[in-house]
């Protein structure tokens, strides 16, 4: 997945928050209120016991946008910290999809194969369709989508990115 | 926490008292029953019934721009929570400190569709800088505690506190106000000692400086005005204010330049064109103000200080961007300056008055009053100059026209004495806002220069002046139009004059008197100055009807789409300079 989208820049962001009613939709609220692109977004609690959930947002944006979308991010009472993972240095970024194909003979045996190269693990097996969890950064996902379409791809679950900064220090 | 449980509406009264409230306005209903039958049951917190909820939230901006402190307003569920909306959206854009205490419906009821229910912290989400639904009794007094503390730190703003009758009914405990600390909110109030450090050096090496400064110089307080007076005192710069920002530094100080922006003065807005140095100081960057993105200051470094970080480098793109509060960022910038002994460009500064002092003769602000017909600039200027001297004057305007000649011909000596709708630009604020001021400075003169469409917008509130017995002045500049709106048609519209004359007025002198207030008028010149001082005089009430010219346009102005050397001087101007296309769709 290139850096480079048509709206500028792709950006990695992590926004630790406390773990409210009304956090999401105010985050969600604020990319739709002043027109931000939203690429990925998932959110989770992530310390149960500080109260805190975890949201991590792909987005696009000229330098002054992206910028703005970290300052007015910042500015959410709720929110703890903001980070750029893209700009901060190294990071990983994964995600997880469960994919449903549907099939027999050659193609039940094609899709079993690619699976296997892209080191998706089968959940789930009927005798006519599969569901495969697969774990990647977003373009692998992509790759393997495309390749199930033709092999009888009914459904796509994903969770949207999830990342963290390389190294040893925390948020 | 005490152990002494108590209903939340106690445990609400309790909260406010501890904050210090002593002033709250608002209108009863079902939902915040309980709250008002606390309420009844003590003495220390005055309520200010009013007669739509709209008019209390404006009246609490009223309260709180002109003291510093935190407005306070009940409102109940629904239509109560609605009506209040375009105030908070208000006092969001214009950073006034309030805090909303809005009934609900009981939590098991919440998403029922209710009698008098609607999603209230979803449609407040967007127009309140943070709000609270409560769910327990228990949590209340910190929630309430912690509504003050975000409303007024960093930029203050409109916090919202939806209190379900069931949470407010139910009892629980105290927690009393030091037990309180909010776990994330820490706005930045001390600015980057490196990047002040550049900011001075920039100063120290300008040419053509200007110090650029807005509504955030009023919001740090009246000490940040002195160490802005101070700055511009040491270095010589000239100084331009926002349509917020007036009083920040006074009227006549001889290195003040006028307001700038849209209706700003010639010399402010060729000077923010030509300069080699802004300095913006608690301002935003406004499209009212900056005109033209792409040509605006197109040679100029920019320092902005700001105590949000999302207003810098938002709308214009500067080199120096310190984040902290203005009084404190003044403070050591004028160390640094001093500590550095640096001395402003003498020459250089000499030159840039020079040419300063030759926009400044085109006198942009002349106005011709001739003949018996009284002009709308003259109306203000007589008004102010009525009331030069004292030092208890405080103007609230409506939106329109009439607002934007009060800024011009009203000289603001000092900070928090002007109070208008500057970013939402509401039409209705001004008589509100004023009976909020006059609660809290009781013995002040207290005008709301406004139009004869603007004061019909919330024209019901008469009626709590007339209750609260508010010596209230209204100063309607009537051209039976709505001014700006007929300006706009006549300038970018082919003068078709699409639904702005105002049929059926009110008689307003009939109207006062039908409230309690003495209802007065002037149609010639002649009459101006006795009505004037007539107002000011009479010990309550007063709407002076003031018959001004019709067909008066405000100047100057740069048109929609426009750059700040592209003024419109005067009515001679506009035919010369069509505006553009892209700047018709600009608001």
């Amino acid at each position: 997945m290139s850096n480079q989208t048509d709206n500028g820049e792709r950006h990695t962001i992590a926004v630790l928050v406390d773990n409210e009613p009304g956090v999401l939709a105010r985050v969600i609220g604020l990319f739709s209120g002043r027109g931000y692109n939203i690429e990925s977004l998932t959110v989770a609690e992530t310390d149960p016991a500080g109260g805190l959930s975890r949201i991590t947002i792909v987005t696009s944006g000229t330098p002054q946008i992206v910028e703005q979308i970290k300052a007015q991010l910042s500015r959410l009472v709720p929110v703890h910290k903001v980070s750029d993972l893209t700009k901060e240095g190294a990071y990983v970024d994964r995600e997880m999809a469960l994919i449903k194909v549907r099939g027999s003979g050659d193609k039940r045996v094609e899709a079993l194969r690619i699976a296997d190269i892209f080191r998706a693990r089968v959940v789930d097996s009927t005798n006519e369709s599969f569901v495969f969890e697969i774990v990647g950064k977003t373009g692998k996902l992509d790759a393997f989508v495309k390749l199930m379409q033709p092999l009888g791809l009914v459904d796509v679950a994903r969770t949207g990115v999830a990342a963290i900064a390389r190294g040893a220090e925390g948020l | 926490m005490t152990d002494e449980p108590m209903t939340g509406a106690k445990i609400l009264l309790k909260a406010l008292m501890d904050q210090g409230v002593t002033d709250v306005f608002g209108y009863p209903g079902g939902a915040i029953l309980p709250v008002y039958d606390e309420l009844f049951q003590q003495n220390t917190i005055r309520h200010i019934l009013v007669r739509q909820e709209g008019g209390a939230v404006h009246a609490a901006e009223g309260y709180a721009r002109s003291t510093g402190k935190v407005g306070v307003v009940f409102v109940t569920s629904g239509p109560g929570a609605t009506n209040a909306v375009t105030g908070l959206t208000d006092a969001l854009m214009d950073s006034v400190p309030l805090v909303c205490i809005c009934g609900q419906v009981p939590t098991h009821l919440i998403g029922n569709d209710a009698f008098q229910e609607c999603d209230t912290t979803g449609i407040t989400r967007p127009v309140t800088k943070h709000n609270y639904l409560v769910k327990k009794t228990n949590d209340l007094a910190r929630v309430v505690h912690e509504a003050f503390y975000v409303a007024r730190s960093g930029r203050p703003g409109p916090v919202l506190i939806d209190l379900p009758k069931d949470v407010s009914q139910g009892l629980g405990h105290y927690t009393p106000l030091d037990a309180v600390a909010h776990r994330t909110y820490r706005p930045r109030v001390e600015g980057d000692p490196g990047k002040i450090r550049e900011a001075v050096a920039l100063m120290a090496a300008a040419k053509r400086p200007i110090i650029y400064a807005g509504g955030g110089v009023i919001n740090s307080g009246d000490r940040a005005s002195d160490l802005l007076t101070e700055l511009a005192d040491l270095t010589g710069f000239p100084v331009t204010l926002t349509l917020m920002g007036l009083g920040a530094v006074r009227a006549s100080h001889p290195s003040f330049l006028g307001m700038l922006g849209m209706h700003g003065t010639y010399e402010a807005n060729l000077a923010m064109h030509g300069c080699d140095l802004m300095i913006a100081i608690g301002s935003r960057f406004d499209d009212r103000v900056t005109g033209r993105l792409t040509a605006f200051s197109p040679d100029s470094k920019k320092i902005h200080i700001d105590i949000d970080a999302s207003s810098i480098n938002k709308n214009v793109l500067v080199d120096v961007g310190i984040v902290g509060d203005v009084a404190n960022v003044l403070d050591a910038m004028l160390r640094e300056w001093k500590a550095q002994r640096y001395q402003a460009d003498r020459a250089a500064l000499a030159g840039w008055w020079d040419q300063i002092n030759t926009w400044r003769d085109r006198n942009c602000l002349a106005f011709q009053q001739e003949g018996e017909i009284i002009k709308p600039q003259y109306a203000i200027k007589r008004l102010f100059e009525l009331t030069r001297g004292r030092d208890d004057v405080f103007i609230t305007t409506e939106v329109g026209q009439h607002q934007m000649w009060a800024a011009q011909f009203y000289g603001f000596e000092k900070p928090r004495q002007w109070l208008t709708s500057g970013g939402l630009g509401t039409m209705g604020y001004g008589l509100p806002a004023a009976m909020g001021v006059q609660i809290a400075h009781p013995d002040a003169l207290v005008v709301d220069i406004a139009g004869e469409a603007s004061i019909m917008m919330n024209i019901q509130e008469m009626s709590t002046i007339a209750q609260y017995r508010l010596p209230v002045k209204v100063f309607i500049l009537n051209n039976e139009y709505m001014g700006m709106v007929r300006q706009w048609q006549e300038l970018l519209h082919g003068g078709r004059y699409s639904e702005s004359y105002m049929a059926s007025l009110p008689d307003f002198v009939k109207l006062a008197e039908s409230f309690g207030a003495a209802g007065l008028r002037a149609e010639k010149v002649g009459d101006l100055d006795g009505v004037i001082r007539e107002m000011i005089a009479t010990d309550r009430a007063v709407i002076a009807d003031i018959r001004v010219d019709k067909n008066e346009n405000c100047f100057p102005m740069i048109p929609s789409g426009a750059a700040h050397n592209e003024m419109l001087l005067g009515p001679a101007d506009k035919a010369e300079r069509p505006i553009s296309e892209e700047g018709m769709v600009l608001v």
